[in-house]
């Protein structure tokens, strides 16, 4: 099977679902053809296959963030380009304000079924203004759906779940991992909310999404020449998260690690352990212990990066402690 | 191009002049309401500003796409929201126009066009730009009129809104209706320069129209409505007129000059339109009474029905958040 990389894996979703229905338009900072088919090329090709279907927009994100509320709102499915994620904090009141709370307000009488597509992580150097992972935020807004996926076919097979869903969408693809490459089956579908177990395990539990997963998988690897048994879930949705595939791993375990590349305070790690102590509180060997990254701003220097992120060490450091009390 | 000044003729008069009656008919009504304590509601008052909403109504077809903003019972109307639905909305009752979950300032009503009513100032520009995009992609021929007031210029969506309208020439007419204040600050002292001339900065016409004269308005706004139509792109229209009872229910105003006020009072639109209409024998004083009559009559029957429906079941606080009930909510 050919292997492709994430962002192309995003170039596929697009064009699969242009072909599929005309409906769907792409438009974004230099998301056509002239401009570079995007600054990861994520959407190239597109605008010479689509004609005005596809559009590199001016830098205006409460534009491009709305036309995709009022394009949804006519029936249309955009997906809106917001080209990183630190961006959204600008067009905040569309999302917020108004994609989210549209079907309620309007007594169901319309839908916002757009997807914006967001880019974040750090890792890459580039500072406080261009790495932050805000998923949380969004994932507290009743009405969004959230998605950050980890690999080529989940961004692939997600992508299209969001373009299709008739909820509004926020697709977060991670900087750092857009050129990794991946196996991308020709039928794979991943619908929305629908955690999976990349890993099977019997001690401990690891819930995470995202670019972390890849750490989690490498932590486990390690562990188990020990013969310490790791289950790593990969939730995929954010929110809606996957709180049956959760519990039953968990209930097998007894012990869990949730781990996110934002910082642990107020992130969905605290919402997802809080949500382990309530549903399994009498199963638990251990209390659930979180792992992200520090809570400071996104630093420069890559000493001081490389200190304020996840990291393997912080992932077996914590699977340990959970394995402290028998 | 210049385009023949499509004049209002005497059967747009008297559309005007029935639909803004109904306007500030519906207005006294809601606001005698709230006085007696039989609604509660955050409301504003568009009393002042009918005229604009009804000449521009009356330029549109009914699957034109129209959003507005918190001030926006004169839109509503004028576009054909039915007034049981609008008023038992008011009431936060199950059969108002959104199941009573959006309120007066949150109205939808798409059968009538009106797509999105917002509360957030300058919030709706963005979205129109968006519906006139899909119209543009459909080939549909629609229209998108977003409304908003003076205040809402001053908002980094209003300059983004124009500059991308402008670029991708989408079928939308940016109506400010320019009532002089922003809440309580008069425009003034809040906005450089006039608001019609942003127009030349985003490269589309503007058109400075006293709102509160229905032949002036009506052609400015047949105008821009035509110009969209014909995918010539967006008009900025900055329609001055004025409102009467302050920013809110219950805001005494007194940040407005007494003469001010008074000499607006003295030209409210509405009466002037009504002898208007009989002066040059386009109705007589019987026909226009009829109307004023058949008005109070939909609104009392409306009123009736808003206060006999019921509230919404509680089950409806997780409906319509997502398009299916998620589990675990």
């Amino acid at each position: 099977m050919a292997e492709i990389t994430l962002s192309q894996a995003t170039q596929q979703a697009l064009d699969e679902a242009m072909a599929a229905d005309p409906t769907v338009l792409v438009f974004g900072e230099d998301v056509a053809d002239p401009e570079g088919g995007g600054i990861m090329g994520s959407t190239a090709g597109l605008s010479t296959k689509y004609g005005s279907r596809v559009r590199s927009t001016p830098i205006s994100e409460q534009a491009i963030a709305g036309a995709a509320v009022g394009a949804a709102i006519a029936g249309m499915r955009p997906v809106a380009e917001i080209m990183l994620m630190n961006f959204i904090t600008v067009a905040m009141d569309m999302i917020v304000n108004h994609a989210a709370k549209t079907r309620f307000m309007s007594g169901g009488k319309t839908a916002v079924p757009l997807t914006i597509r967001t880019m974040s992580g750090a890792g890459i150097g580039a500072g406080g203004q261009h790495s932050d992972m805000y998923e949380a935020w969004l994932a507290h807004v009743p009405g969004l759906k959230v998605v950050v996926p980890s690999n080529a076919a989940d961004q692939k097979a997600l992508l299209k779940s969001c373009i299709f869903d008739d909820d509004p969408c926020i697709f977060v693809e991670t900087t750092y991992i857009q050129f990794m490459k991946g196996e991308v089956p020709a039928d794979y579908e991943a619908p929305l909310g629908k955690a999976k177990v990349s890993r099977e395990g019997t001690d401990v539990s690891i819930i995470g999404y995202g670019r972390p997963i890849l750490d989690a998988l490498a932590v486990a690897e390690k562990l188990a020449a020990e013969g310490i048994s790791v289950e790593v879930v990969d939730l995929r949705t954010v929110m809606p998260w996957d709180q049956e595939t959760v519990f039953k791993s968990v209930a097998k375990t007894k012990r869990a690690v949730t781990l996110h590349e934002a910082v642990v305070q107020f992130g969905v790690g605290a919402e997802i352990s809080s949500r382990i102590h309530e549903e399994l509180f009498d199963t638990l060997k251990a209390p659930v212990q979180r792992v992200g990254s520090m809570n400071t701003i996104v630093p420069y220097s890559a000493p001081l990066e490389q200190n304020f992120m996840w990291s393997q060490d912080k992932i077996e450091a914590a699977i340990r402690r959970t394995l402290e009390r028998k | 191009m210049t385009r023949p000044n499509a004049a209002a003729g005497p059967e747009e008069l008297i559309k005007i002049y029935r639909t803004s009656t109904l306007i500030k008919q519906t207005d006294e009504s809601i606001r005698g309401l709230l006085r007696r304590g039989r609604l509660q509601a955050n409301y504003y008052s568009p009393r002042g500003q009918e005229i604009v909403a009804a000449a521009m109504a009356a330029t549109l077809q009914p699957d034109d796409y129209v959003v507005t903003i918190y001030r926006g019972l004169h839109d509503h109307l004028a576009k054909g929201v039915p007034l049981k639905a609008l008023m038992a909305e008011y009431f936060g009752k199950v059969d108002g126009s959104c199941k009573g979950k959006g309120g007066c300032m949150h109205i939808t009503h798409p059968e009538a066009g009106v797509m999105v009513t917002t509360g957030i100032v300058g919030s709706g520009m963005p979205i129109a730009n968006g519906l006139a995009l899909a119209s543009q992609e459909r080939k549909d021929g629609r229209v998108t009129v977003t409304n908003f007031g003076d205040g809402a210029t001053n908002i980094g969506s209003f300059h983004e809104s124009m500059n991308l309208a402008s670029l991708w020439k989408l079928p939308v007419v940016f109506l400010c209706q320019n009532n002089l204040f922003a809440e309580h600050t008069a425009t003034e002292l809040c906005t450089a320069g006039n608001i019609v001339d942003r127009a030349k900065g985003y490269a589309m016409p503007g058109i400075l129209v006293d709102g509160n004269d229905p032949e002036a308005m009506y052609a400015a706004a047949r105008e821009a409505v035509d110009r969209a139509r014909d995918g010539e792109g967006p008009t900025l229209i900055e329609a001055r007129t004025f409102r009467f009872e302050g920013h809110n229910y219950g805001d005494p105003s007194s940040y407005i000059p007494k003469e001010m006020m008074a000499e607006a009072k003295a030209n409210d639109p509405v009466p002037k339109l009504r002898a208007l209409l009989i002066e040059r024998g386009i109705a007589t004083e019987d026909e226009v009474a009829k109307i004023d009559a058949d008005a109070a009559t939909e609104i009392a029957e409306a009123v009736t029905f808003a206060q006999e429906s019921p509230y919404p079941d509680v089950a409806e606080n997780l409906s319509d958040v997502y398009a299916h009930v998620l589990e675990n909510a």
